[in-house]
C-alpha cells in the first residue's frame, strides 16, 4: 500500500436522544483531553478534518468531530417518517451532552461554530460543571437575520445551491479558492430542509439575550473567537455578548470569516493554537493540583 | 471580558470606505452606453442626481460587465437556464439588464419607457467601488452583506435572483478582475 492514509478513524455510536435511538457518525484522532467539535448549521463534521489531522494538537488532545443527526453520515433516526426537522436548543443540549456521556467522556473540551457555538453559550449556562472548557466560534447571543429562511426549502428552488450561494459571502475574500470551495460543497450535499431546520434553533429558539450573564467562566473557562468577514455573527455580536460575561475571552480572527477551521485552516490554527495551549497548561495545572 | 487577541482598531468595520473613484479602463460600451454617466440621456437627467468622479466609474464598470461576462464561459453556464429582465448599478443610475441564457444581451441605463424588471439589485457607489476592490473590507466583501448594513437594496420578485444567487454574485463581481490577483 502505497497511498497516504489520514491519521484519523470515523465509526459509529448508537446514542439515545429524547428517548430516539440515533446513529451517530464521528471521526476522531489523538490521545489525552476529549475535544468535541460541533459542525456548522447544514454542514457536517469535515468541517473538522484539518484540526482532526492535526499532529501537533492530536499529541495531547483527543479530538472527536461527529454529524449531527440528518447531517452527514448520521441519518435521521430510524422511526422518523418525514416530518419537517427542527432543531431546538434543548435536542441540540440533549444531542451533544448525550454523545459525551455516549463515549464516557471525562471533562471534554467542546468547540462548536455557528449555531455550535451557539449551543456551546448555552452549555455554559446550564450544564458549565460538566465540561473543563467551552469554545464559541462565531458565537453569539442573538444575530440579526439578513436573509428569509423560506429560500432554502422549496421546490422550485435547488437547496443545494442556494444554500451554499447563501453562505458562500461569509467565507473571507483571502481564503484559498480551494478551501473555499471544500466548504461550499458540504452546504450543497446537506438534505432537503436540514439547513433551515438549524437555522430554527439558530434564528427562533435559540435567543440567549438576557440569559449569557449567568455563565460563570470561574466554573468552565468559555473562549470566543469570531472571523472579521462574517457579517451573519459580526465581531460586534461577539464582543456584546462576551461584555457581559465576566472571564470570557474575546479574539477577533483577521482574514477570516464564518468558517475558520474549514475556509482557511492554516490561519485558524495560528487562533486556536493559543487557546488549546490554556487549556492544556490549565488541565494540567488542575491535575497537578488534584495530585498534592 | 478579556481580550486574547483583537485588531488594532476594532471599529473598522464600522466605518464606512473612504468614497474614492476607482480606477478602470475604458471598455466596449454596450448600445446606448456611449457617454454615459457623462452625459446620460434626457430622462435620467430629469430623475438622477448629477453623477460625481465616483459614480461616473461605477458606471463604467457596469457598462463593462457584459464584455467580462463573454470571457467567463463557466459563468456563462452557471446562468445556462436564466432568461431575465433586471434592474442592477447603483442606486440614482442602474441599468435595465437583458439575461438570455445566462448572456447579457443588453444593457441599458434606466429609465426606459415603461420597461418592466422582476427584480433590481442597487447599491450605493461607494459600495460597490468597495465590493470591487481585490480584497473587500468586511462587511463590503459581499451583495447580502451590503443589505444587512443598508448600502444595498434588493426588491421585487426575488425568485430569479435566489435560484441563482451565485451568479449574480459572480456577475457582479467581474470588474475585481480588472484589479490585481488576491494573494492567498
Amino acid at each position: 500500500m502505497t497511498g497516504y492514509i489520514e491519521p484519523m478513524l470515523g465509526r459509529y455510536v448508537h446514542v439515545e436522544i429524547d428517548r430516539e435511538m440515533h446513529r451517530i457518525y464521528f471521526e476522531e484522532n489523538g490521545a489525552g483531553i476529549p475535544l468535541v467539535c460541533l459542525h456548522t448549521a447544514g454542514s457536517d463534521g469535515r468541517q473538522w478534518r484539518h484540526l482532526l489531522a492535526d499532529q501537533e494538537f492530536t499529541k495531547t488532545f483527543r479530538i472527536i468531530a461527529f454529524d449531527m443527526p440528518w447531517h452527514g453520515k448520521s441519518n435521521p433516526p430510524a422511526n422518523w417518517t418525514g416530518e419537517e426537522y427542527r432543531l431546538t436548543t434543548a435536542r441540540y443540549t440533549q444531542t451533544v451532552r448525550a454523545f459525551c456521556k455516549a463515549l464516557m467522556l471525562d471533562k471534554p473540551v467542546v468547540m462548536g461554530c455557528s449555531i455550535g457555538g451557539r449551543i456551546v453559550l448555552n452549555l455554559a449556562i446550564d450544564h458549565a460543571a460538566e465540561f473543563r472548557a467551552l469554545i464559541g466560534l462565531e458565537a453569539a447571543d442573538f444575530q440579526a437575520p439578513w436573509y428569509d429562511t423560506s429560500w432554502l426549502h422549496r421546490p422550485d428552488v435547488h437547496g443545494g445551491e442556494v444554500c451554499a450561494a447563501l453562505v458562500s459571502g461569509l467565507i473571507a475574500p483571502q481564503s484559498p479558492e480551494s478551501s473555499r470551495r471544500e466548504t461550499l460543497w458540504a452546504y450543497m450535499q446537506g438534505g432537503p430542509g436540514v439547513f433551515k431546520g438549524d437555522l430554527y434553533f439558530y434564528r427562533v429558539d435559540g435567543d440567549l439575550r438576557g440569559r449569557v450573564e449567568n455563565i460563570d467562566t470561574g466554573v468552565c473557562p468559555l473562549y470566543l473567537l469570531t472571523g472579521e468577514y462574517d457579517f451573519s455573527c459580526t465581531p460586534e455580536d461577539t464582543m456584546r455578548t462576551a461584555a457581559a460575561i465576566d472571564g470570557a475571552s474575546v479574539t477577533i480572527m483577521e482574514q477570516l470569516g464564518h468558517f475558520p477551521m474549514s475556509e482557511n485552516p492554516d490561519r485558524f490554527r495560528r487562533y486556536i493554537a493559543p487557546v488549546l495551549d490554556r487549556i492544556l497548561k490549565q488541565s494540567t495545572f488542575t491535575k497537578q493540583g488534584e495530585h498534592a | 471580558m478579556t481580550w486574547l487577541w483583537r485588531p488594532a482598531s476594532p471599529k473598522r468595520t464600522l466605518r464606512r470606505p473612504d468614497v474614492r473613484a476607482i480606477d478602470m479602463p475604458d471598455r466596449t460600451v454596450f448600445r446606448s452606453l456611449a457617454n454615459l454617466g457623462i452625459a446620460g440621456n434626457a430622462c435620467l437627467k430629469r430623475i438622477t442626481s448629477a453623477p460625481n468622479a465616483t459614480d461616473t466609474a461605477v458606471i463604467r464598470a457596469f457598462a463593462g460587465i457584459p464584455a467580462l461576462l463573454e470571457q467567463a464561459p463557466a459563468l456563462i453556464l452557471c446562468g445556462r437556464t436564466l432568461d431575465c429582465e433586471c434592474l442592477l448599478g447603483p442606486i440614482d443610475h442602474p441599468f435595465h439588464v437583458s439575461i438570455r441564457g445566462g448572456r447579457i444581451i443588453d444593457l441599458t441605463p434606466a429609465p426606459v419607457l415603461m420597461r418592466t424588471w422582476r427584480f433590481s439589485y442597487r447599491a450605493s457607489p461607494a459600495a460597490w467601488a468597495e465590493y470591487w476592490q481585490p480584497a473587500p473590507r468586511p462587511g463590503w466583501h459581499d451583495l447580502l452583506a451590503l443589505t444587512k448594513r443598508e448600502e444595498a437594496t434588493l426588491e421585487g420578485d426575488l425568485h430569479p435572483f435566489m435560484t441563482h444567487l451565485q451568479y449574480f454574485k459572480d456577475v457582479l463581481a467581474l470588474p475585481r478582475l480588472q484589479h490585481s490577483v488576491v494573494p492567498a
